[in-house]
């Protein structure tokens, strides 16, 4: 058998309905869970195929975070022919993700690949060899839609700051490893308060980026979805209704929203990240222009795009520019101020992208967000809206990898103070390092050697 | 013009430290075997430092003593100095290292070759491979013999169209003004192998009687000496020391006043220079806030002068090297004896070998040491002794022999070469390997004694007290677990190193885990029946003492060891692998792993590609047991 790591995933896909399934496969996977499972049976003890009612607690507080319903099908009669156990979780999902986060925490268990239970279905022979194909396919597909959604985050606030991370215990690592190949050479000997005080700050940086996702600030999920439009339309006061907090200033004064403004909010269980945008016009205001620019980033990063336009004002050359640059995205048109006379030619809007749904609301008056609501519901639903559920899981990931590497740093910091040699600490801030690579997707052996190498003369 | 001079079955080109192990280890493995050198003076040369071992390399060399070959016997026999460094540090990379009489290790190991039963060592320099039916046969030299072999293994180190460069001086030479070889690259291409243009350097060698060492640093051998061969039990060599003194800010001056006279900054030097070994004017250069920089003057041997100047390496024009060399303190009056020097030679790219170190593109041809893009005598050898072992067991119809990466550094080394290339001359750091604990110098015995013996390069002899000596230190563990101490008993001595007294009875294996307490201290409450040696001892308590990292390491390896076991056929083609992105069809059509493992560690291939390639694999296999039931 080539696999043997336990590995968990949300097997249910995001959405409405309050049910989500956690799917673990693998040895480890019943003893796992019965560690962070409150029940009258402890889960070893159940029967194969038999539904065990509990509550899944956080080890560290000792408080029950769900209640669940855990099924465990004991290997070969299960999907992947290994033990598998299915985590029923009713609480939607922020309850899914905790209890996720919590199952990742176990030692020996890691987040599956993009399509991996298939994968181990197919290995195991559980999947007709006729499907190899097929399961080639939902392989390549899953892992290259993650790799896309990896791509961008790394563009994001985390992956700078995980990188600052990594750099710094690069530059320990890298000088340990001067210290052990080339013992005689004039570079400072590493001691271990210097070690003591590396791991303590990265430990430190560490803690603040697992509580920052604990409040939800970077780790954030959803379907990325920019409000876009001319200045003045409405995109804040949708913005507002959407959320309903007032976040973005809104007045009448063309021009006032200058930054990109992110909000998180969940529709009928989809979530969303929403971007409300500066207008996208001509401008001369250097303020302004920025807000602009920033404006098409956001544009180009959305995966649904609410192009908001008014109803009482006819069509702009700005907005003629934008609809031709929106072909072939997702997009919803907003005709908004259906209170006030029609001035706006919504034929030509329907010319230019037919394939667009349109929802007439007047956001001022509080019409239509139900329609709107349904619209992308819609668009979710059919399967035209998916990154979200990626986004999501590699969440989690990176939650229980950031764990991880805390406890390898934490390993560190007690193996020198109890005089361990310099060469078998290096294994565990080795470790995070590398955990901490798998978060930004950077896990390459030789870029510790170009660090010895160009933090430190040496020859001979 | 060509005449037939003789039929063997392995036919070794050149003679430094890949060549002769890769001779010797065949002859030894019963094959007729013949070493051709371009100047048979130089078997066994050191045309760089005159030392051996270090991290890393010294546990190469213990490995190749563990597979059979010569390298550790040679420089237990040779060595002017012996130290151990980094005992400061863990077992896992505490590193033995020699300084050579540089003349008498040659001459030793020239010695052992001549008195080698059918082994053949001849003057002649190969200048055409010999190829039927796209198998290599055998080489024409340049004086026209026809050498015929089932087996070729070429070792050309720097010679292949070798280029040295002193400042504006540049011509045609093999290191120390030898010979260089001009043709042989051809004959590689023509045959279809891509080759690659790189550079190493030398520094200057001194008269010892021109050095002011009042002046510098003494940097004595250890008083009791440790050795790299496991047949080494006993040698007492006169030891000499090596002398440490730093460069001037008159050094720095005058580098950087001849800049524009150094080849590396002129751009005369096309070859890819080591980032690890750069020469003193790219130190300067690269590193200009550092005031001053390391030299280490290091005897070249007992019954010579010259004294190798460590830290130098240039490639500066003469004259500047003197001026370098008068500024730096203790060395104002000295008299250079040779300049230093850059080298530029031709390799082959290593990723057209498999691990075997046969190469894919001419079967019947190996290639070992600095042709495969490595630096350093230590890596040579231990591809040497590989392609030795391969190339005698293709003539005797065996499946190769090849060293895994959790087995030693030789498999890290080899796999590093053949799966991911080099950019530049590649050196071993012991940061190459990802088991470092479990590769230590101390056990490369245990590790690869056992493949030695079966390939019939280690004596009943030698095995039987390799046997001998793995049984007492296992009976030794098992034992140290059925003492018990008393806390009482222990009190004394727990107090005299500063380790807390105990609470209860404990056995002494657990006593010992204690990072403050030795097995010395150990001992006198749990005497030994067995004398055990030293080397025991240290094996016992390093066992000991880092089981729990040890066995972390090991989890490891049985987890990934799962990979290295599943083989790829090898007639898969991996352009009709449905779902292989382009990148990873390509680069896996190129390296071609023998398994998943090594497929893997391909740089470019993701791990989505390699669930792909598993479900292809798997796919594959059910069809074929389909198809035969």
């Amino acid at each position: 058998m080539l696999m043997q790591e336990t590995i968990a995933a949300i097997a249910t896909a995001l959405g409405e309905g309050g049910i989500a399934i956690i799917r673990v496969s693998g040895p480890q996977a019943v003893p796992s869970i019965s560690g962070i499972l409150k029940s009258r049976q402890k889960l070893t003890e159940a029967a194969s195929h038999t539904v065990t009612y509990g509550h899944i607690v956080d080890v560290d507080s000792g408080e029950a975070i769900e209640e669940v319903l855990v099924t465990v099908m004991k290997g070969p009669r299960s999907f992947t022919a290994e033990d598998v156990v299915e985590i029923g979780v009713h609480g939607g999902l922020i309850a899914a993700r905790k209890v996720l986060e919590l199952v990742l925490r176990q030692p020996d268990l890691r987040v599956a690949e993009p399509g991996e239970f298939t994968k181990r279905a197919f290995l195991n022979g559980r999947i007709d060899l006729a499907q190899a194909e097929a399961v080639i396919d939902l392989i390549r597909s899953k892992s290259d839609r993650s790799h896309t959604v990896a791509l961008k985050q790394a563009e994001g606030t985390l992956s700078k700051r995980i990188q600052a991370l990594r750099h710094s215990l690069i530059e320990l690592l890298a000088h340990i490893e001067v210290n052990i190949d080339y013992p005689e050479h004039d570079v400072e000997e590493m001691t271990s308060s210097y070690i003591k005080d590396s791991c303590g700050s990265a430990l430190e940086a560490i803690r603040k980026l697992l509580q920052t996702a604990a409040e939800g600030k970077i780790l954030r999920e959803g379907i990325t979805t920019a409000i876009v439009g001319r200045p003045n339309v409405g995109k804040s006061s949708l913005l507002n209704a959407l959320v309903q907090e007032s976040k973005a200033i809104v007045t009448d004064i063309p021009g006032t929203t200058r930054d990109v403004i992110e909000e998180y909010v969940t529709l009928s269980g989809i979530p969303l990240r929403l971007l409300d945008t500066a207008g996208i016009r001509e401008t001369t205001d250097v303020v302004e222009k920025i807000g602009v620019e920033r404006s098409y980033s956001a544009v180009e990063e959305a995966e649904l795009l609410l192009l908001v336009l008014n109803r009482n004002e006819p069509l702009h050359g700005d907005e003629r520019e934008l609809l031709g640059k929106l072909a072939n995205r997702q997009v919803i048109l907003i005709i908004n101020k259906t209170d006030l006379p029609e001035r706006l030619d919504v034929e030509e809007v329907r010319t230019a992208l037919p394939n667009s749904r349109i929802v007439p609301m007047s956001v001022l008056q509080e019409q239509g967000l139900e329609d709107l609501e349904q619209a992308i519901r819609e668009l979710f639903f059919e399967g035209q809206l998916e990154g979200a559920d990626l986004t999501y899981v590699s969440n989690a990931r990176h939650i229980s990898l950031l764990h991880r590497a805390a406890d390898a740093l934490n390993d560190a910091v007690s193996a020198t103070a109890d005089g361990i040699p310099i060469d078998m600490v290096q294994l565990d801030v080795r470790a995070a390092w590398e955990l901490l690579g798998e978060i930004v997707g950077d896990t390459a052996g030789e870029s510790l050697i170009d660090q010895i190498f160009s933090q430190f003369c040496l020859g001979k | 013009m060509s005449y037939a001079a003789g039929q063997y079955d392995v036919l070794v080109i050149g003679a430094g430290h890949a060549g002769c192990e890769a001779a010797l280890a065949a002859a030894r493995m019963g094959c007729e075997t013949l070493l051709l050198t371009i100047n048979l003076d130089m078997v066994a040369f050191m045309p760089c430092n005159p030392s051996i071992g270090g991290p890393a390399k010294g546990h190469v060399v213990r490995e190749i003593d563990a597979l059979g070959g010569e390298m550790g016997r040679n420089i237990d026999k040779t060595y002017i100095q012996m130290r151990m460094l980094n005992t400061g540090k863990g077992p896992a990379v505490h590193a033995l290292r020699a300084q050579a009489d540089k003349f008498e290790y040659q001459h030793m190991m020239k010695k052992t070759i001549e008195e080698t039963p059918r082994l053949t060592l001849r003057q002649g320099m190969a200048e055409e491979l010999i190829v039927e039916d796209g198998v290599c046969v055998g080489v024409i030299t340049k004086t026209g013999a026809k050498y015929r072999a089932k087996s070729v293994v070429v070792t050309t180190g720097t010679y292949l169209r070798g280029k040295v460069i002193m400042g504006e001086l540049i011509y045609e030479s093999g290191p120390n003004n030898q010979q260089p070889s001009l043709r042989l690259s051809q004959s590689l291409k023509e045959n279809g192998f891509e080759l690659v243009r790189f550079k190493t350097g030398t520094p200057p060698r001194v008269h010892k009687d021109s050095i002011d060492f009042s002046k510098m640093e003494i940097q004595p051998g250890d008083d009791k000496p440790k050795f790299f061969s496991f047949e080494t039990e006993y040698a007492n060599n006169e030891q000499l020391p090596c002398w440490l003194t730093y460069t001037s800010e008159d050094t720095h001056r005058i580098i950087n006043d001849n800049l524009h006279r150094a080849p590396m900054f002129s751009g005369v030097i096309e070859g890819t220079g080591p980032r690890y070994c750069p020469s003193i004017e790219d130190k300067i250069v690269r590193f200009a806030d550092k005031p001053k920089h390391q030299i280490f003057l290091e005897p070249e041997g007992k019954n010579t002068s010259e004294y190798y100047v460590q830290g130098l390496s240039t490639s500066m024009p003469e004259d500047v090297q003197l001026g370098i060399l008068r500024s730096i303190p203790g060395l104002e009056k000295v008299e250079m004896m040779r300049t230093g020097y850059a080298i530029e030679y031709d390799a082959v790219v290593p990723t057209q070998l498999w691990p075997s170190l046969e190469t894919k593109v001419l079967p019947g041809l190996f290639t070992a040491g600095q042709i495969n893009g490595t630096s350093g005598y230590e890596e040579a050898a231990g591809q040497g002794v590989i392609a030795g072992i391969n190339a005698a067991r293709k003539v005797q119809g065996k499946d190769p022999v090849i060293v895994e990466r959790s087995q030693g550094y030789i498999g890290v080394l080899i796999d590093d070469l053949v799966t991911k290339g080099t950019n530049e001359p590649y050196r071993l750091l012991t940061s190459r390997a990802e088991y470092r604990l479990l590769l230590r110098h101390d056990n490369a015995d245990l590790r690869l004694t056992p493949t030695g013996y079966e390939i019939g390069l280690i004596s009943e002899e030698r095995y039987a007290k390799f046997l001998e000596k793995k049984s007492l230190v296992e009976g030794e563990l098992a034992r140290l677990r059925t003492v018990k101490i008393r806390p009482e008993e222990a009190e004394a001595m727990l107090r005299e190193f500063n380790s807390t007294p105990l609470q209860n009875t404990i056995d002494a294996l657990t006593l010992l885990r204690r990072p403050e307490i030795s097995y010395a201290q150990v001992e006198p409450f749990a005497p030994a029946p067995n004398e055990l040696s030293e080397d025991m001892k240290e094996q016992v308590e390093i066992q000991v003492k880092y089981a729990g990292y040890i066995e972390k390491q090991q989890l490891q390896v049985e987890r990934l060891g799962k990979m290295e076991k599943k083989k790829i056929p090898d007639d898969i083609n991996y352009s009709l692998v449905h779902g292989l992105a382009s990148e990873a069809k390509q680069k896996l059509g190129t390296i071609r792993p023998l398994n998943i493992g090594q497929a893997s560690r391909i740089a470019g291939v993701t791990p989505a590609d390699i669930s792909i390639l598993l479900v292809h694999l798997d796919h594959y296999s059910r069809t074929r047991a389909a198809r035969s039931s």
